[in-house]
């Protein structure tokens, strides 16, 4: 993409802000529909660019910087804010930088605006949440904060819009001024001899940068370099960065915390134009709230209440969504059945095409839910406390108090699941939780526990009070569990293993949610997941499609279309269209078992021998790739039956005399809980492996997703089958 | 209380002043970018249902850490809980 070369490129003016000041409410606010998303290149992390009308000028471009509490890094993903602000090449620097900050808690949010304001670029300071600040007694002298630093400070509320026509002038008056000539930020005489080898580095590298960034970005390797994961940082200065710091130790001066401790005195100073909230008997809704909220019972008992909500929402009220996508697409597929002349572009249309994009719309429902559960709960502040409430048990794992949500979500479906997990800071955190929860039960198992306990387990079987095929379904779910907390601390531990993961957690006052930020969130989730995902979902629909159906077999086809012709003219009216339907259903599954994908699974046959499983069971795995349930509608075409539904008894009664070549049954109990335990373990999934590729960045993670999870299923499978033989059973 | 106790030891409503943060240098660092600084008044607001983690309040706002890192937080002049009692009247209940 060019620029067009006659114009100048429009100003551009970054949002910047601590987490849980306002500013995608702000963002929203100023930039309307024209918001356009994407990613940075690299890293999960959302990149929002929209276009504000400034009152007089042409509109600007609107960067949202993904929300900070400073201007240090230590991995890609904190690193993005920094580049927004200190671009480090490619990028232009930003023309202004508003730094949205929370009137109510000015002395920590100042801490960004300061650093922003030091390195040099002209800054307009948002005081947003006003009002709530207000309410609590605090007192903001704008002007005379703003004069102090050196800036215009903007007194906002951001949710009613007050405020916005000021900011647009400010921002208009901050352009018009162009390019700050800020002053280099002060630095203690003591620390000086560290800081400027370091800075001599950066003047050396970036010449024309003026002397405030230069400083900033000295003070950002000081405080950043040293334990990261930062990729592409100069040799050169990560050696001085590391000599300053054990030149420092050396004298026992800790450099981190004398360059913090002397920003926090400057804040300290300009915090006399702010009236603390006043201390009183009075007890801040936050405060009535959270003690309910966090209260050992209540608490508790609350935490269960809004969990089984999400939950019920995401298996109940997406049923009938789901069940209404499923029949548009079959409706659909009738018509262009109907329409398409018979033959290969048909197969196509219906079973590539529609059937793929059914797998991908059929997913909205579950992830648009779970998303406006996610935006309302963030919004809100109650996540956090999720969060704070949960973390103990998570810990135990070496998880996040934030991965609790994403892993009970995959008990509904791992696509919204693994999106989830974007609520979680840290990379490695959110990698462990993404890698660990496909491997919880999902609802598409359902189906496929439901038909193999039918079939190998009588339904009045008994142990005690419960029927045995409850207690089959209940060790399932068992198993997930276990697998996925066991496999998430084993990754901690291994592939994943990083500084111990800590929670530094704000816990922000509660605020009612604004819609029109829940409502933009789900929508972004939808369109990433559209776009991205569902690309790949229907691109391995098509080609599960066509291993499904080619090579065709000539002499199966000759042979049908000869038995077709035959009861045309032997029988007619609905005896005839019983014959056709009869015909059609063997000879699909006649056609099943000469196609790729029959022959993958008579390759794979000996792999999945000791399994217990034949290659008629082989060609459901494959098939159950395109969706875990589809395991059932594939094994009733290779067994002839043509109503597929997992309650039918056809389907039921033919695996339950299904035999062996030797004569003996295929499902004896002991394949049949081989069949589950595999399901439970397997990656069967190509969807959340398309989902993980995408939060992930990279197909290294998916693919090592896959290798575990495979490695762990055909174990867990073999362990199952070949123990029940040797302790007698099947 | 004396003067080196640590943050993890406060009971609920009791407050410090930080005197030193000794935790590993990237907790430490985001612990004193987020205001957790010698010289900072900390309170201990409540602990969570499971015991841990603490919920701490500081520099006008409400900030959550596990007991792990606030035994890390070394404090001086601690007061004990005064208000403890007319806070839990403040309760709704």
């Amino acid at each position: 993409m060019s620029a067009a070369p006659a114009l100048a490129p429009r100003p551009r003016v970054a949002l910047a802000g601590n987490p849980n000041a306002g500013k995608t409410t702000l963002f929203n606010a100023l930039t309307g529909s024209s918001a356009r998303t994407g990613n940075y290149p690299g890293v999960t992390v959302e990149r929002r660019v929209g276009e504000w009308k400034l009152a007089t000028d042409a509109p600007v471009e609107v960067l949202d910087v993904p929300g900070t509490y400073s201007l240090s890094a230590r991995s890609p993903e904190e690193q993005v804010a920094v580049d927004a602000v200190l671009p480090s090449s490619a990028e232009r620097s930003p023309d202004v930088v508003v730094v949205v900050a929370d009137a109510g808690a000015l002395e920590r949010h100042l801490y960004l605006a300061q650093q922003i304001i030091d390195a040099g670029l002209p800054v307009v300071l948002a005081l947003n949440l006003m009002d709530e600040a207000e309410r609590a007694g605090v007192k903001v002298d704008a002007t005379s904060l703003g004069e102090a630093l050196g800036v215009e400070a903007i007194r906002l509320v951001a949710t009613k819009g007050e405020g916005l026509a000021e900011l647009a002038s400010a921002v208009s008056r901050a352009l018009e001024r162009g390019p700050a000539r800020g002053e280099p930020e002060p630095i203690p005489a003591a620390l000086e001899s560290f800081v400027a080898p370091i800075e001599a580095r950066v003047k050396e590298q970036r010449p024309g940068d003026p002397p405030a960034a230069q400083r900033a970005r000295a003070l950002w390797a000081m405080l950043s370099l040293g334990d990261d994961e930062l990729e592409g940082i100069d040799a050169e200065l990560r050696t001085r960065v590391k000599d300053a710091h054990e030149r420092a130790a050396a004298e026992e001066i800790d450099l981190d915390r004398e360059i913090i401790a002397a920003r926090y005195a400057r804040i300290d100073e300009h915090m006399r134009f702010v009236v603390p909230a006043p201390v009183t008997d009075r007890v801040g809704w936050t405060e009535r709230l959270d003690q309910a909220l966090t209260h050992p019972v209540l608490g508790v008992l609350v935490f269960a209440v809004v969990m089984l909500v999400l939950f019920e929402a995401l298996f109940r009220w997406s049923d009938p969504l789901i069940g209404g996508i499923e029949v548009s697409v079959a409706f659909l597929q009738g018509l262009a059945a109907a329409v398409l002349p018979d033959g290969p572009l048909e197969g196509l249309v219906v079973d590539g095409i529609i059937a793929g994009v059914g797998n991908v719309v059929v997913f909205v429902p579950q992830i648009a839910l779970l998303f406006t559960f996610i935006a309302v709960l963030e919004d809100s502040g109650y996540l956090a406390r999720v969060a704070f409430v949960i973390d103990r048990l998570m810990r135990g794992v070496g998880l996040h108090g934030k991965a609790f949500v994403p892993l009970l979500s995959g008990f509904a479906c791992a696509i919204p699941a693994v999106m989830a997990t974007r609520t979680i800071e840290s990379r490695k955190d959110r990698l462990v939780t993404m890698l660990a929860l496909p491997l919880m039960s999902c609802s598409a198992r359902l189906p496929v526990y439901a038909l193999v306990i039918a079939v190998v387990f009588p339904a009045d079987e008994r142990l005690g009070f419960v029927s045995v095929g409850a207690l089959v379904l209940f060790a399932m779910y068992a198993l997930s569990v276990s697998a996925t907390l066991g496999a998430a601390a084993v990754l901690r531990r291994t592939v994943l293993r990083g500084p111990r993961p800590a929670l530094v957690l704000e816990l922000p006052p509660y605020r009612w949610p604004a819609p029109r930020n829940v409502i933009s969130s789900v929508w972004r989730r939808v369109k990433d997941f559209l776009v991205d995902a569902g690309t790949i979902i229907l691109a391995i629909t098509i080609v599960l499609w066509a291993l499904l159906t080619y090579p065709t077999n000539d002499s199966v086809s000759a042979r049908f279309a000869d038995l077709r012709a035959e009861a045309a003219s032997s029988l007619e009216g609905e005896a005839l269209e019983a014959r056709n339907a009869e015909l059609e259903t063997q000879e699909a599954s006649e056609q099943l078992r000469h196609s790729a994908a029959g022959s993958i699974g008579r390759f794979i046959e000996p792999a999945i021998e000791p399994l217990g499983f034949d290659w008629r069971i082989g060609i459901g795995l494959i098939g159950s790739f395109a969706a875990r349930e589809v395991l059932v509608s594939t094994l009733g075409i290779v067994w002839g039956i043509g109503d597929d539904s997992d309650e039918s008894p056809p389907l039921r009664d033919a695996l339950r005399n299904a035999t062996r070549d030797d004569g003996t049954p295929l499902f004896t109990p002991l394949t049949g809980i081989a069949l589950m335990v595999f399901f439970v373990l397997a990656a069967q999934c190509m969807s959340t492996i398309a989902v993980v590729r995408r939060e992930s960045g990279s197909w290294k993670w998916p693919l090592l997703m896959v290798a575990y999870m495979t490695t762990l299923a055909y174990v867990g499978a073999l362990l199952v089958q070949q123990g029940g033989r040797l302790l007698g059973y099947g | 209380m004396e003067d080196g106790a640590t943050l993890d030891e406060l009971p609920v409503g009791a407050e410090g002043t930080v005197v030193a943060v000794r935790c590993e240098r990237a907790i430490a660092r985001r612990l004193m970018e987020m205001g957790v600084l010698p010289g900072t008044r900390v309170a201990v607001v409540r602990v969570a249902p499971l015991g841990d983690p603490i919920q701490l309040r500081l520099r006008s706002y409400s900030l959550s850490i596990r007991r792990r890192e606030a035994a890390g937080i070394v404090l001086s002049d601690v007061r004990e809980p005064v208000a403890a009692a007319a806070v839990a009247e403040q309760a709704p209940s």
